[in-house]
């Protein structure tokens, strides 16, 4: 049920940004930690756009890798585990370089 | 229809092709992540980056709004189904509800169950959102069934405000609702390894309320575990042990609650 709420606010975002425009592609970018599902997003996509105004558009999913950057010794780890921890030190001190995204990245229009 | 690509890190655009569908005889712009804004097929990219859930957020920012100008606390109170929420909330009543007035906006899939006994338990106004309206019932609450449920609360006669989420420990994490905190009810029936699979929402709150603690003697349950698992997802949320059925360590919540005024 995640993925529908999230598919129909994807349609939502794109509609408002598109202003009547049929976009055919649409490219979105979510970070792992979002605990979304992306093969399940795009299934759900495919059954909350059909028979509408956004029915073919295809949605790509940029699946964006947990990286965190460690205070201490400065290495990059990325995360297997939603744990905030570096895998060279084991320093809770970390901040998340990537992983958090739950964009919409860009769509593709037909050029008249 | 549709394709995943997963980076090999969080900046490449590097895209593994293992799906077997075709991409054409060569991989244009569009397949190797080029952003200039132009395909070969005379089609335009438009770059948007604009954070899915905006609409959401912008009508957060009015309940936002509407809290301030009412002089409110709100809280977003969220757990899995059966975690103990509208026990808790009916200890809650009955410790603070003497002194504050507090709202409860009540979501549910369907039913008013929850509601109705909230209603006798002190509370000073109840208003139900059943979001069975939605798509085969909606899991969460957002900020726009939020909205519509305020309307039915007379918010300038409240002190505070709870918001139940509706059961889940997946979907309520992502919406803002407009609310100042959130915190969770988490039961220890549940198994010590919840943060790790569900960890959106324990990373999302400000506070854990670990409840159903008068059960730990009969329970193989390892606490410690628990606590060493929420404290790897979120290092900085409140911790409140409770027994909601027994009302051992619920003091402490209220005090929390209030502590967000």
């Amino acid at each position: 049920m995640h993925e529908i709420a999230l598919a129909e606010a994807i349609a939502g975002t794109v509609r408002q940004r598109a202003q009547g425009r049929t976009p055919a592609r649409v490219r979105v970018r979510i970070g792992y930690l979002r605990q979304v599902v992306p093969d399940s997003l795009v299934f759900n996509w495919d059954m909350v756009t059909a028979g509408s105004d956004l029915a073919g558009c295809v949605l790509d999913v940029d699946y964006i890798p947990a990286v965190v950057a460690c205070a201490a010794c400065g290495t990059r780890t990325t995360l297997d585990l939603p744990v905030l921890i570096c895998g060279s030190c084991d320093s809770a001190d970390v901040t998340l370089v990537s992983g958090d995204e739950f964009d919409l990245a860009s769509f593709d229009v037909a050029v008249t | 229809m549709g394709r995943v690509h997963v980076h090999a890190d969080g900046t490449a655009h590097d895209h593994d092709h293992d799906d077997g569908q075709g991409h054409g005889d060569d991989h244009g712009p569009r397949d190797v992540g080029d952003h200039s804004g132009y395909t070969a097929t005379g089609t335009a990219r438009v770059e948007v980056l604009e954070r899915i859930l905006s609409e959401n957020d912008r009508v957060a920012a009015v309940n936002r709004q509407d809290f301030a100008a009412a002089g409110i606390i709100s809280v977003n109170l969220m757990s899995s189904p059966g975690a103990g929420k509208t026990t808790l909330l009916k200890r809650t009543l009955a410790e603070i509800g003497g002194t504050r007035r507090v709202g409860i906006l009540e979501g549910d899939i369907a039913t008013s169950i929850d509601a109705d006994e909230l209603q006798g338990s002190g509370a000073a106004a109840v208003s139900l959102v059943n979001t069975s309206a939605g798509f085969g019932g909606e899991c969460h609450l957002d900020a726009v069934m939020v909205r519509s449920g305020l309307a039915r609360l007379p918010l300038d006669q409240l002190d505070l405000l709870i918001i139940e989420n509706v059961g889940n420990l997946v979907c309520p994490a992502e919406f803002d609702v407009g609310e100042h905190a959130k915190a969770m009810v988490y039961a220890i029936t549940e198994g010590e390894e919840k943060p790790l699979k569900y960890p959106v929402m324990f990373r999302a709150v400000d506070a854990v309320v670990v409840n159903k603690i008068d059960l730990l003697p009969h329970l193989d349950f390892d606490l410690d575990r628990f606590l060493a698992n929420l404290r790897a997802v979120n290092p900085a949320a409140t911790v409140i042990q409770v027994s909601a059925r027994t009302g051992a360590g619920t003091g402490e919540w209220c005090r929390w609650l209030l502590s967000q005024e």
